[in-house]
């Protein structure tokens, strides 16, 4: 392509790597599923200066000086919840947490209500994390603030999805022909979803293993290939991103034992030095060590889980960052 | 220009030339050549993208791909912002803005190889390459070999 000539004080389009126009996010975002490839590259790509921005002495710009965003979390996270927070600091914005105890939603106040009467106060994003499958989208279609998923039910949680493929990214270099495997408790687990919906539009190949009573109905339907069994699903991958057992969500037998689980399907030494190549190890955390995964996996020399987490706070800022540009014809080039 | 940035800041010692992304980055990198090629040593380099600390952003919407910054330590150091063109100055207070967070230099000059007027702040170059008058619509279209396959600078006029 020839180069263009770059018109002083207006966005420079050809900058981008893609060289294309890339449609905006929106408004909210909700889960990977609704978002296009080149937007998936979009928000890793931007990830990656704000990766040094945390490095910085004072880890702080002022994109977001002004914005005040909530965190609206009626379940449990320390690492999502937190990780927001920083994001949202170090992008100058103020923020408020709201958790389910302590609030009126203990005393029975619809979420919508909720999210309203903190609109009123006039907010400019929500995060919410929420029990139910699909919460994200319902508030994001009732309110005008920006909605972020931070996990709803076992539907979705895309930013952990986009720090997983940014940190695989960052591994190989490529995500396209990657072969991961997505061992565990599939059944109850958004980050399966939110890695199968990115992982596949950028190309890698995805496959599931876990225990036939935790593997959805149809998952094959999402374009990912089942190996029951963790030893072949260790021969086969470059990667394996190794979900929690879910036990909160385990009311009915769906395992016999936890130690019986750790046998058959525990991510152990023994088991990945049958492979043909080495590893890389994710894990979304928290970590039921000694159940899905050994401590010296977990602590091994090609574990990223660590890496994941900082590579989280830089893709959540890209997020907040390109939602809160607003103006949906940003693409065209603005005054100023 | 860098002769007259010598000149300025009274010699190399403590001279850090940082380069706006992104064609200021290729300038600053070769007026740090030249001034090595006539004074010695080595002159420290430094990038900045200022996008974050843009006070549009609402009115343009992001830039999704934001360049990378690296700054040399910048205290008690003499710096030179390096730019290809100098308009409503609102770049400069970004970068005057995002310096304040690193660090605190002794003293920041402004080096611009295009003034094309049409300043909206108080802002002013210590060095210039060249001036042309303006119109607002008008396009100065700086290009560095580095970048565009070549060097040129193109006025546009508007209409």
């Amino acid at each position: 392509m020839a180069p263009r000539p770059r018109t002083v004080d207006q966005p420079a389009m050809e900058d981008r790597p893609s060289g294309k126009v890339v449609a905006p996010l929106g408004k909210d975002l909700v889960g990977l599923e609704y978002l296009s490839p080149d937007q998936l590259r979009m928000i890793l790509d931007t990830a990656e200066p704000f990766k040094e921005v945390s490095e910085r002495q004072i880890k702080k710009v002022p994109a977001l000086r002004g914005k005040t965003i909530v965190n609206l979390f009626f379940e449990a996270s320390t690492r999502t919840r937190i990780s927001f927070e920083f994001a949202e600091k170090r992008l100058s914005a103020d923020t408020v947490n709201v958790a389910s105890s302590g609030s009126s939603v203990s005393k029975g106040e619809t979420l919508v209500d909720t999210a309203r009467n903190l609109e009123a106060m006039r907010i400019d994003m929500v995060v919410i994390r929420h029990g139910s499958s699909g919460s994200a989208k319902f508030l994001g279609d009732r309110i005008r603030s920006n909605v972020i998923n931070a996990g709803d039910g076992k539907h979705e949680h895309p930013t952990q999805g986009l720090l997983d493929m940014l940190t695989l990214r960052d591994k190989f270099g490529r995500i396209k022909g990657l072969k991961v495997a997505i061992c565990g408790d599939v059944l109850h687990s958004r980050v399966a979803r939110s890695n199968i919906w990115g992982l596949t539009k950028l190309g890698a190949e995805v496959a599931v293993c876990g225990p036939a009573t935790l593997m959805p109905r149809d998952i094959e339907s999402l374009g990912v290939t089942i190996i029951p069994r963790i030893e072949d699903a260790i021969q086969w991958a470059d990667a394996l991103n190794i979900l929690r057992l879910q036990l909160e969500r385990m009311t009915s037998g769906f395992i016999p034992s936890l130690r019986e689980y750790n046998r058959v399907f525990g991510v152990t030494r023994d088991r990945l030095d049958k492979a043909p190549k080495d590893l890389v190890i994710m894990h979304p955390g928290p970590m039921n060590r000694g159940v899905e995964i050994d401590s010296d996996v977990a602590d091994g020399e090609h574990s990223v889980i660590l890496p994941q987490v900082t590579n989280g706070v830089a893709v959540r800022m890209a997020v907040l960052y390109l939602l809160a540009g607003g103006s949906p014809d940003w693409a065209e080039g603005g005054e100023r | 220009m860098a002769s007259e940035i010598v000149e300025r800041c009274h010699g190399t010692d403590g001279l850090v030339l940082v380069g706006i992304q992104r064609r200021g980055v290729e300038l600053a990198e070769r007026l740090a050549r030249l001034i090595e090629q006539a004074e010695g040593g080595r002159v420290a380099r430094g990038k900045l993208d200022i996008t974050l600390y843009r006070d549009d952003l609402q009115a343009i919407g992001p830039r999704p791909v934001v360049g990378e910054t690296s700054l040399p330590p910048l205290d008690g150091k003499t710096v030179v912002i390096v730019d290809d063109v100098l308009f409503t100055g609102r770049t400069i207070r970004a970068a005057l803005d995002e310096f304040a967070d690193f660090g605190r230099p002794r003293r920041i000059l402004l080096c611009v190889l295009v003034d094309r007027g049409g300043r909206e702040l108080p802002i002013q170059a210590d060095v210039v390459g060249t001036t042309v008058d303006t119109s607002p619509k008008d396009r100065v279209d700086v290009q560095v070999a580095e970048l565009d396959g070549k060097d040129a600078v193109d006025l546009v006029r508007a209409g």
